[in-house]
């Protein structure tokens, strides 16, 4: 693997940036503040006694809503061990986070506390990309409860991105929070590889998303069935 | 299920001669206890009443046709016996006008008339392409020729389109588009382009030129059967479509199946993987179509594989770290290229080695290519860099097809100025 000085472009510093991502979805992501990283600009490699690798890394973070970017600095561990161990990641992009998706969020929040049905929606996007816009916080959210697992699941050897909402649905609660169940796909760049994940998790404005139960499904490889129509 | 209830009454309708279903209705009914059950049961010893779904169980809705003239004495039978029923259908034959017409309109937008016709900015199915094809080569036949290479596993042509303006076996750049099916947005930009080189022929000086000198083969749906099936079962299908012997698990992955460190690092040899090599170097008929033609045409001076998603424009190796002997020549293309390719939108491309930039990856058609002696082969990944991934919106389509042209055109540019 590579150590020292990194070329930014080439896959161990991208695959690094991309669990910053992660974990700045995890951290401050909500239905209205989604981060991508467009650009490293620089990057660092180090091994840690036996313990891990560590990257720095220099990097461009965009979010996605509001159309604001941000160079940042991250830090990034990869444990080694013999349990597979989630990264842990240091990053400071404060700038980002000054949009105010306060009002937004509220809005959403209350339209789905309130409404007599619960909301059930499935593939978005669907095969041609297409998602209605009042479906659009709902992909966000799914994107939000993905990044956990793909913050958690990302090693040295992986590269995560949520392919799709399959399903989510918004169950009954007794407390303040929505509470939703969700199929989501994941792509992992490096195998080629969906991966299938079912979870259940809240939201709300002030608590943002918790992951409650998570579980990966075994993809069944004669069970393709056809799709509902468009 | 409409569709066919449908068929089968205006076959019924045929069948009877000239009976109209003016003002026949279909009714919902369902029944809520035994009693209402054996009661709407007895309309079937009823005149011109006929089930639509039949009487099963209580609280199962029962959908019966009831003629024009039934209607009152049905409707009243069903209030005597206290029986809720809805109106489903208010008026079968206006419905089954409305129909006719809708049918006839649809087969009108999906009936291809001619290429300028053809919605760009929409993802198409694989029969809608290959009319596409064939009609782009009724429209311009001195420019275009359509070749067979081989079948596809199940049986689907191989269509590869020619781009000549004569000569004989001139040296020759290849495109290729969709050897992965689930991504989309490339089968739609080989669709593009095919329609940018007859209209820029004559228009563009630097296309001119080059199929002045040369000619262009591109190869739109490199899978097919892979394609039919992100059509039919599974928008996120990658490989062919051939089964594994032992296994339930179908298809090898066509861009690890080439004759380039076949076997290494960088495939599996798992049936059940994304990345499965095959069996063995070219057992897949979509990548040994396109070896055979390639090897006996022994003029081509380009390759290009197309792929999404990353934004990345990679020259070989990917099997090996062992630099190519031309690779500061390829490498300063590669950034012309991406610089140009940036300049209509501002999309970002990074560029290098496959190895280098993505991953290693064996038995690759870039790397088979560029150790056949083509010196300037290519490996795109387009839009996006995993917002969408492979379900690109399809307003991203023309977009992403006209940047990436500017890039084409700079290394087909560049093949022309430096003959080898």
């Amino acid at each position: 693997m590579a150590t020292g000085e990194l070329n930014p472009n080439h896959y161990p510093a991208q695959r690094a940036a991309k669990v910053v991502q992660h974990y700045l979805t995890t951290r401050y992501g909500s239905p209205y503040r989604l981060f991508g990283v467009q650009k490293v600009h620089s990057g660092n490699a180090e091994d840690v006694a036996d313990t891990g690798r560590k990257y720095q890394l220099e990097i461009s973070v965009h979010e996605i809503i509001s159309n604001v970017t941000q160079t940042c600095s991250a830090e990034v561990f990869f444990p080694r061990g013999e349990t597979q161990s989630s990264p842990h990641v240091q990053a400071s992009c404060e700038e980002l986070l000054k949009t105010d998706t306060k009002a937004q969020e509220e809005a959403l929040y209350q339209q789905y506390k309130t409404n007599q049905g619960l909301l059930s929606s499935q593939r978005l996007p669907d095969s041609y990309g297409h998602i209605e816009p009042d479906m659009k916080p709902f992909w966000h959210l799914g994107i939000l409860a993905s990044s956990f697992i793909m913050l958690n699941e990302s090693t040295e050897n992986t590269l995560y991105n949520m392919a799709q909402v399959a399903n989510i649905t918004q169950l009954a609660t007794e407390n303040e929070q929505l509470k939703f169940d969700c199929h989501t796909l994941l792509h992992d760049m490096v195998s080629q590889e969906i991966i299938h994940w079912k979870m259940l998790f809240t939201w709300s404005p002030g608590e943002g998303v918790k992951v409650l139960q998570k579980e990966q499904l075994p993809h069944c490889h004669h069970c393709e069935k056809p799709p509902n129509t468009n | 299920m409409m569709r066919g209830l449908l068929a089968f009454v205006v076959l019924i309708g045929i069948v009877l001669g000239k009976e109209t279903f003016e003002g026949h209705q279909v009714l919902r009914i369902v029944p809520k206890d035994d009693f209402q059950l054996s009661a709407i049961k007895k309309l079937e010893d009823m005149m011109e009443v006929d089930f639509w779904r039949e009487v099963s169980d209580v609280n199962t809705p029962v959908d019966v046709r009831v003629s024009v003239h039934s209607l009152p004495s049905v409707k009243m039978y069903l209030k005597t016996q206290n029986i809720k029923y809805s109106i489903m259908i208010k008026d079968l034959q206006a419905m089954l006008d409305e129909e006719q017409e809708e049918m006839k309109s649809a087969a009108c937008v999906s009936e291809l008339r001619n290429t300028d016709k053809f919605v760009y900015s929409r993802y198409h199915t694989l029969s809608e392409i290959y009319s596409f094809q064939d009609m782009l080569v009724a429209e311009n036949p001195k420019l275009v020729s359509k070749i067979v290479i081989g079948p596809s596993f199940e049986g689907r042509p191989l269509n590869i389109l020619k781009f000549s303006t004569g000569g004989t076996n001139r040296p020759a750049i290849w495109i290729d588009t969709g050897i992965h099916s689930r991504e989309w947005v490339t089968q739609a930009s080989g669709t593009w382009f095919a329609k940018k080189i007859v209209t820029d022929y004559g228009r563009d000086p630097s296309l001119t030129a080059i199929l002045n000198k040369m000619d262009i083969f591109l190869e739109i749906v490199t899978n097919p059967d892979g394609f039919a099936y992100t059509h039919s079962n599974d928008r996120l299908w990658r490989k062919t479509r051939k089964p594994n012997p032992g296994t339930t698990c179908v298809g090898v992955d066509p861009n690890r199946n080439w004759d380039a460190g076949f076997g290494g690092p960088g495939s599996s040899n798992d049936p059940c993987l994304q990345t499965y090599r095959g069996p063995r170097a070219n057992s897949e008929s979509e990548v040994r179509s396109i070896v055979t033609f390639v090897k006996s045409h022994n003029n081509f001076k380009a390759f290009i594989s197309i792929h999404s998603y990353s934004q990345l424009l990679l020259y070989p190796f990917g099997f090996t770290p062992m630099p190519i002997s031309n690779r500061a020549e390829l490498n300063t293309l590669a950034q012309r290229a991406v610089t140009d390719l940036a300049s209509l939108y501002g999309t970002q491309y990074r560029f290098g080695s496959v190895i280098d930039t993505i991953y290693q990856a064996s038995g690759g058609s870039i790397d088979w290519a560029y150790t056949q002696g083509i010196r300037y082969s290519y490996t795109f990944e387009l839009r996006d860099t995993g917002r969408f991934g492979f379900l690109l919106p399809a307003d991203q389509i023309i977009p992403t097809a006209r940047e990436t042209w500017l890039a084409l055109m700079t290394i087909m540019d560049h093949t022309l100025k430096n003959p080898y």
